[in-house]
């Protein structure tokens, strides 16, 4: 069982700008990329227009493995507190990915009762609506 | 240098000496002022503000004409042109604002005194107003139907998957910190216990006459896994003002001085607004770090000298975690600290959170954490502590944050 959209409250759209747009349009073809840095190979995410480590402005989109672990995650049972457009409960995450970065997203079919911190996890694209598509996870084998 | 790994601990830059630092003993609080805390307080947001600046002005003894500095939150709507034109002000001087929410309540403190050390200006009043019960509240969120793009990146990040509230983002630090450290909800509890039990004796807190049990606690509504109802803060309105002044000026008014032994600000290396999840360490507050480090170290007191604590508690697991960034405690041992409840207690090691703090007095941004840090000063709270000679107070977290370190004067 997936997450549940209430219709007539829509989804808050990705903001895009001149350094994450690669990302939003990679998800948008079902690939997952990060921001690697040119010069001394650095992956970063959210992506951004320079590199923490040595100050390059010249940066390039690494595909990812698209594989990782939940690092840590939360649910949410009361509607009152949540997103008014997802019918509670929904679990979102925090996935450490094999690259090293880490992502905020939602399980794809996972409950709360079935995840749990180090579990393994892979990336899989949620088409939700025309204009609005998002990488999600599921469970894998270890 | 960038470190991913040791990020949160690499060397500061070269900092000024702490012998250099000119707020240290000069500067004082002289003056503290509140409206009621209530859910609904039936006029405006700038009102409130002005009744509590009034307050704080009285407080202090001094005349609303001498004000001639403002230090407001960057997210308070009250603007200083409405404070000015309400309270009829004609020489003020110096006025700035504070970002990144309740980030700002010590940060307003610094600013006014920065202003005040450097002679900008004689009498700076901070303040926070808020109609955040009845009005806006941010535990949830508005008018979803009608936005369709978040306003940034860092919306754009969390929005889409659902990821939209307070209480939710400290809980993904929350669930980490219970995973790496094996904290748990009962810790957590105590926290929640002790708080209430201070706010039953202060009359001016919301929840003044509701004690609560670890047993409520636990049956508390799960509010977002793991955190529950009374894991959260008190949305309130109100507004609390605080007056800043010269210590040498601070001896003709009307109360004992509360002087500053330092404070400061921090800000994370690869922060965001509430949702670090980032970076190499989320089972901490990095900036809670770097402003305690900061502290001890202009100010040259240890933490072990200090006699009570305000600790910015919008969530429980905040105490626990700044227990052990302002190294009253070791990493990771924090919710230990607070088990059963009697070390922050009164007569504890360590009392924190003597009004009742946000989880039970009131929700003002930290502000009214700096008016408890004050009286106790004073010798003036509800829940005293005995021949208090060090009082801290610390800023919003999970945000670039503040604190401040009181002296009796």
């Amino acid at each position: 069982m997936g997450m549940e959209y209430i219709e007539g409250i829509p989804l808050l759209r990705p903001y895009t700008d001149y350094d994450n747009k690669g990302f939003w349009d990679a998800v948008r073809e079902h690939r997952l990329v990060f921001q690697r840095c040119r010069e001394c190979g650095l992956i970063v995410h959210r992506p951004r227009p320079m590199c923490p480590r040595c100050l390059s402005t010249e940066r390039e989109w690494a595909p990812s493995e698209g594989k990782g672990r939940i690092y840590s995650y939360v649910d949410f049972v009361y509607q009152n507190a949540s997103y008014p457009g997802i019918k509670v409960p929904y679990v979102v995450v925090v996935v450490e990915m094999v690259e090293g970065v880490r992502m905020i997203s939602n399980m794809m079919d996972e409950t709360a009762e079935e995840i749990y911190v180090g579990m393994p996890v892979e990336v899989v694209f949620d088409d939700i609506a025309e204009d609005l598509t998002l990488p999600k996870f599921r469970k894998i084998q270890d | 240098m960038f470190d991913p790994y040791l990020a949160r601990r690499y060397p500061t830059a070269a900092r000024p000496s702490a012998d250099a630092y000119r707020i240290k003993d000069n500067v004082a609080i002289v003056g503290i002022g509140q409206t009621e805390f209530s859910k609904n307080s039936g006029r405006s947001e700038v009102q409130l503000a002005c009744e509590a600046i009034e307050a704080a002005v009285e407080d202090a003894g001094l005349k609303t004409e001498q004000i001639d500095g403002l230090v407001k939150f960057a997210i308070d709507y009250t603007d200083e042109m409405h404070v000015v034109s309400n309270l009829g002000l004609t020489d003020v001087a110096y006025f700035g604002e504070c970002g990144w929410g309740g980030g700002a309540s010590c940060a307003t403190i610094l600013h006014a005194a920065v202003a005040v050390a450097t002679g900008v200006a004689n009498y700076v009043v901070c303040y926070r107003g808020m109609n955040e019960r009845s009005g806006r509240r941010y535990g949830r969120v508005p008018g979803a139907a009608m936005v369709m793009t978040a306003p940034n990146d860092h919306f754009g990040s969390l929005m889409p998957y659902g990821f939209a509230t307070p209480p939710s983002w400290v809980a993904m630090f929350t669930t980490r910190y219970m995973h790496e450290f094996g904290a748990t909800p009962e810790q957590l509890g105590a926290v929640s216990v002790v708080l209430r039990e201070y706010a039953c004796r202060n009359p001016n807190a919301m929840f003044y006459g509701r004690p609560i049990t670890l047993e409520d606690y636990m049956a508390s509504r799960m509010v977002v896994w793991p955190l529950r109802l009374y894991d959260c803060c008190v949305d309130t309105d109100g507004a609390v003002a605080i007056v800043v002044t010269s210590t040498e000026r601070a001896r003709d008014l009307k109360q004992r001085p509360a002087v500053l032994l330092g404070a400061t600000q921090g800000i994370g290396t690869q922060g965001e607004m509430m949702t670090s999840v980032y970076r190499p360490i989320i089972s901490g507050l990095p900036e809670s770090w770097y402003a305690a480090e900061e502290l001890w170290r202009v100010s040259g007191v240890k933490p072990e000298d200090v006699d009570v604590a305000q600790f910015y508690d919008a969530f429980t697991p905040l105490i626990p975690m700044q227990l052990e960034e302002y190294g009253f405690c070791g990493r990771g041992e924090g919710a230990a600290f607070c088990e059963g409840g009697d070390r922050i207690r009164l007569g504890g090691e360590l009392p924190c959170n003597t009004s009742g703090g946000h989880l039970s007095e009131a929700y003002i941004h930290g502000m009214n954490l700096i008016s408890e840090g004050v009286r106790q000063i004073r010798g003036t709270s509800t829940s005293q502590v005995e021949n208090v000679e060090l009082s801290l107070v610390t800023g919003g977290l999970g945000v670039p944050t503040s604190a401040v370190l009181l002296r009796a004067g």
